[in-house]
């Protein structure tokens, strides 16, 4: 009988003891967007349904689709996503993810999933989560600070087109913003696959969104796994903005005032220096 | 009572010897070596640096590739030796290791430090270095360091070894050696290396080359030298 009461209670201190966080830990490891909490095993139902094709029943990228497909579909085992609002090097957040599955990729094989309710993205979320470990030991990363945008200046759009050069931003993307710098046929990608830089005179939309907010981010982000690396430790975000407005400007499809400024500026002023120039 | 006297004698002086050697680090031996090959490794290449004229100036004639490097005596350079099992762990030393972009060229090409080992990486050049370690087991990044920017200042956590490049120089290509012990080194230009202060005691030693892979051996130290030659397969692709 003692020998009973000694047993229970030790089951009993198991349970309280390791079984417990687990459960806390479990969910956790959810996901969390506008109120919503996604559930990875609804989420998996989904998976199979849309996902499975092209990014696999082991998430690793390799679904039957998988090698007619360029870019390749995303990997989730390696935990590496490129359009994140967090620092290069962490995880994105829940947010980014949603927004992903929401917006669709531009230019990719990836389509909009708004079809879905956000219900149904939000457990997809809580399901691409669960192919990689990294999720369960480390946290998302805190999303940079985007500051409010300032007035599209022709003075900012040349301090931006002096940091494009001296960034060597035109090493990849090319001196008018096309792609074809001459770094830019070297390039792979995670996988070592063959990648190319953004063609910002064909291009209207980023693969991350069409704002200049979202433009802002992908320099000051990094988009982990390509060659595109974080300007965050040496702009300030002044200079961000430059930036931002001068890229603006190698968009002949896309009106903006930036490139207005630059185009008046330009008409009147023959001796611009090229990019790129010793 | 002569008897007490003894035993007090004896206690006394087992004390302090005990002390004594506590206080000393124990008789530090060390591991000597070499690195060889057989076979045909691939061939050092001369690396066309022309996309960067400021950079190839710098090198004349110009750098090979640090893929296999070999020495006189088929011997290897740049193959990390550590132990890998039976040393005791120890807190990783706050002393940052520095790592150098120059001329387009990553000095040294394998850096070895402990895991949470501050790291400090620079760039001397008038151009702009990304640099993208490629991690698995840690966190992958990629950082621009434009000229006169400022020190980049990181740490691994986890053991691994971990490949680095410059994306916008393809040629540059390097190494992080992460390892969880204080005793490893580097083969020199004639394949040779020599870990110091290995207490004495059974270790397995081993021998990482970026192309060949590892290699282990078990090792026992008393004081004074022991010995651990290595030799890989090289193949000539």
């Amino acid at each position: 009988m003692k020998k009973n009461v000694i047993t229970s209670l030790i089951l009993w201190t198991f349970c309280l003891v390791v079984a417990l966080p687990g459960v806390a830990f479990a969910q956790d490891e959810g996901a969390h967007v506008n109120g919503f909490t996604g559930n990875a095993q609804s989420g998996k139902e989904l998976y199979r349904r849309f996902c499975v094709g092209c990014h696999g029943d082991e998430g690793n990228g390799e679904g039957n689709n998988a090698e007619w497909l360029d870019p390749r579909p995303r990997d989730f085992t390696t935990a590496l996503f490129r359009w994140r609002s967090t620092p290069t090097g962490t995880l994105p957040t829940d947010e980014d993810l949603y927004n992903t599955v929401t917006r669709g990729i531009v230019g990719t094989l990836m389509p909009t999933w708004r079809p879905l309710t956000p219900q149904q993205r939000v457990d997809l979320v809580a399901y691409i989560k669960t192919f990689s470990p990294k999720w369960i030991t480390q946290k998302a990363g805190t999303p940079i600070t985007v500051p409010a945008e300032p007035a599209e200046t022709i003075e900012g759009v040349l301090h931006g087109r002096e940091l494009f050069d001296k960034m060597q931003c035109w090493k990849c993307h090319g001196p008018d913003g096309r792609g074809d710098g001459p770094s830019a046929p070297t390039l792979t990608d995670d996988k070592n696959l063959p990648i190319r830089p953004y063609n910002f005179h064909d291009g209207t939309r980023f693969r991350c969104g069409e704002t200049n907010q979202d433009l802002y981010k992908i320099f000051m982000t990094g988009l982990d796994g390509t060659p595109m690396p974080s300007f965050a430790d040496i702009l300030q975000p002044n200079d961000a903005w430059d930036l931002v407005h001068f890229l603006r400007t190698l968009q002949p499809l896309v009106h903006s005032k930036s490139r207005e400024l630059w185009l008046a500026y330009a008409g009147s002023h023959k001796d611009i220096k090229p990019i790129g120039a010793e | 009572m002569r008897i007490t006297y003894f035993c007090c004698f004896t206690v006394l002086v087992l004390a302090a010897s005990a002390i004594l050697v506590s206080a000393r680090p124990p008789a530090g031996g060390t591991i000597t070596g070499k690195v060889t090959y057989t076979g045909t490794p691939v061939k050092m290449k001369p690396i066309d640096m022309s996309k960067e004229p400021v950079c190839a100036k710098e090198h004349n004639p110009p750098e090979k590739t640090e893929t296999v490097v070999t020495g006189a005596g088929n011997s290897l350079e740049y193959v990390v030796v550590y132990l890998s099992a039976g040393d005791k762990p120890s807190a990783p030393p706050s002393q940052p290791v520095r790592y150098d972009q120059k001329g387009c060229m990553y000095v040294p090409h394998v850096l070895v430090m402990e895991a949470n080992q501050p790291l400090q990486i620079y760039s001397d050049d008038p151009v702009a270095h990304n640099i993208h370690p490629m991690p698995k087991a840690n966190s992958e990044w990629n950082k621009s360091q434009p000229p006169g920017a400022p020190p980049i200042d990181t740490k691994w956590e986890k053991p691994e070894f971990i490949a680095v490049k410059c994306n916008i120089h393809p040629w540059m290509h390097g190494y992080f050696a992460v390892l969880t012990t204080s005793h490893f080194a580097v083969t020199d230009a004639d394949g040779n290396f020599t870990i110091k202060d290995v207490p004495p005691g059974k270790y397995t030693v081993t021998a990482w080359q970026e192309s060949y892979g590892t290699q282990s051996q078990e090792v026992t130290v008393s004081a004074g030298a022991a010995t651990a030659n290595f030799s890989y397969k090289a193949l000539p692709y």
